[in-house]
């Protein structure tokens, strides 16, 4: 496999051999935020277009066509559209807490990005508690979603404000308990760690039963963390006009909406990192020369594939189950998805105790 | 220690969030320079429907979802502690096994006296 981290360690000592370490670090900091930020803004417009796309075929139409072939320039458009809208100042607001949400949900989405593994030593934040921090990173988004629809000082953003915190914090332990079960099977939380754990097979498959259950469970709970549908009952259109985001406008609305995009592709890339290897090739224990070809497929292709075939997957959600009610979505959470992930915690547990894995 | 270059996590992280609030300043103020400006009173009015705004909405709010908030802290916690467990589990070995069925039994039972009292049930 090639190993991006050779051209990186080559840049740092290109850098530590001309200047002083403090100068070498901070001209890499500056290029590592540079390279976040076109990562970030890139993957959100291919995810605006990826899903209008996919929602257009699901539908029997076309979508957008015009601007562009195939209508591939269309969300730049849209892009520069939004940005350069007047931001309309609402009276009795309050106005810090209004003006801080969207700082709160970008940087926590940012931070989870960071933490992301896309290709062999193509890293940035590696720490030993790995999966915990993005975690951990995760929760802090439902505040700034609370303190939008708080400030706004509205009736329709505080109600979907609430929705969707009760929504986030109850599936959040859904989505850790799946995790857990997974740190459990390999034995350790480092994301570098993880996705080598997996070079002879990927967790879903060596498993058995419980890392199946956990993926299901993740897949659900991860859907209904980031408010889509068939959970996006905080925006429910017709119900709450937009949700939490209804007092913003021009691009402080486009930052709730960047984040909700980018939450999408950080969800399937845990879900790509926990179960489905992360940027490791599919590989079969003993089949070297099939594994030698899988090799040649870059990390990085591996990665992005396997998140967007699980951002596929939940955005298919969308188009066949109704949107279920508040109620429901709470009851369905505490009477049935956490508990069956407690038990499948303890049938894991039992599974690796035991030793009946591959 | 980091693969990518030799810096600390810390500073990655630091790095990332510096990242993330550059985004928001730096689209606002395009925004703030290119976009058009106008005021007018009923613009800046709370979004109703059209209709004018009653009272204020910072108001004390449904007790249901306070009682979800509850449990969460609850469950959050239980999972903050299951996450040690899990790293060394496996070797650990059947001892593991045990201790946290314990802690295990213990937090069902939890849960299962929220459900009873009906804590579980939308209000």
């Amino acid at each position: 496999m090639f190993d991006f981290g050779k051209w990186t360690s080559a840049l740092n000592e290109l850098l530590l051999g001309v200047m002083p370490e403090w100068a070498a670090i901070t001209i890499e900091c500056v290029l590592i935020a540079v390279a976040l930020l076109a990562a970030y803004s890139l993957l959100a417009i291919f995810y605006i277009f990826y899903e209008r796309k996919l929602c257009a075929w699901f539908q029997c139409r076309l979508g957008p066509m015009r601007v562009g072939p195939w209508g591939l320039l269309q969300v730049f458009a849209d892009v520069i559209k939004i940005l350069i809208k007047e931001i309309i100042s609402i009276k009795n607001t309050d106005k810090f807490l209004f003006r801080l949400a969207p700082f709160i949900v970008i940087v926590s989405s940012m931070t989870m990005f960071a933490c992301l593994p896309w290709g062999n030593g193509l890293q940035i934040i590696d720490y030993n508690i790995g999966i915990f921090f993005i975690l951990a990173a995760s929760s802090i988004g439902v505040l700034g979603i609370l303190l939008a629809g708080w400030s706004s000082n509205n009736k329709y953003t505080l109600i979907g404000a609430m929705r969707s915190g009760a929504q986030m914090v109850s599936y959040e332990i859904s989505l850790g308990l799946a995790i857990i079960t997974i740190v459990l099977f390999a034995g350790t939380m480092n994301i570098n760690e993880l996705v080598w754990a997996q070079n002879d097979g990927w967790f879903l498959f060596r498993g058995h039963i419980p890392a199946i259950i956990a993926f299901l469970i993740y897949i659900v709970a991860a859907t209904a963390e980031t408010n889509r549908g068939p959970f996006d009952l905080p925006e429910a259109e017709h119900e709450l006009v937009a949700g939490y985001h209804t007092e913003y406008s021009g691009i402080s609305y486009g930052f709730y909406y960047l984040a909700e995009y980018l939450n999408l592709f950080i969800v399937s890339g845990i879900a790509s990192l926990m179960f489905l290897g992360g940027w490791m090739p599919f590989h079969v224990p003993g089949w070297d020369a099939f594994n030698n070809i899988m090799d040649y497929i870059p990390s990085i292709v591996w990665f992005l594939g396997k998140a967007f075939f699980i951002s596929f997957v939940i955005i298919w959600f969308k188009w066949t189950f109704p949107r279920v009610r508040i109620d429901q979505l709470l009851a369905f959470e505490w009477k049935y998805l956490m508990p069956l992930s407690l038990v499948n915690l303890v049938l894991m547990a039992v599974f690796v105790a035991l030793g009946w894995h591959f | 220690m980091n693969l990518l270059l030799e810096i600390a996590n810390g500073t990655l992280a630091l790095t990332a969030v510096l990242t993330g609030i550059l985004l928001v300043v730096a689209a606002t103020l395009i925004a703030k320079l290119v976009g058009p400006k106008s005021y007018s009173v009923k613009k800046s009015d709370t979004f109703e429907c059209g209709i004018p705004t009653r009272g204020q909405s910072m108001i004390q709010f449904k007790s249901g979802y306070y009682v979800f908030a509850i449990l969460f802290l609850i469950f959050d916690v239980e999972t903050v502690f299951l996450y040690p467990w899990a790293v060394v589990a496996k070797a650990l070995g059947t001892d593991s096994l045990l201790c946290i069925g314990i802690f295990m039994v213990i937090l069902v039972l939890g849960l299962a006296y929220a459900w009873k009292k009906g804590a579980l049930k939308w209000q």
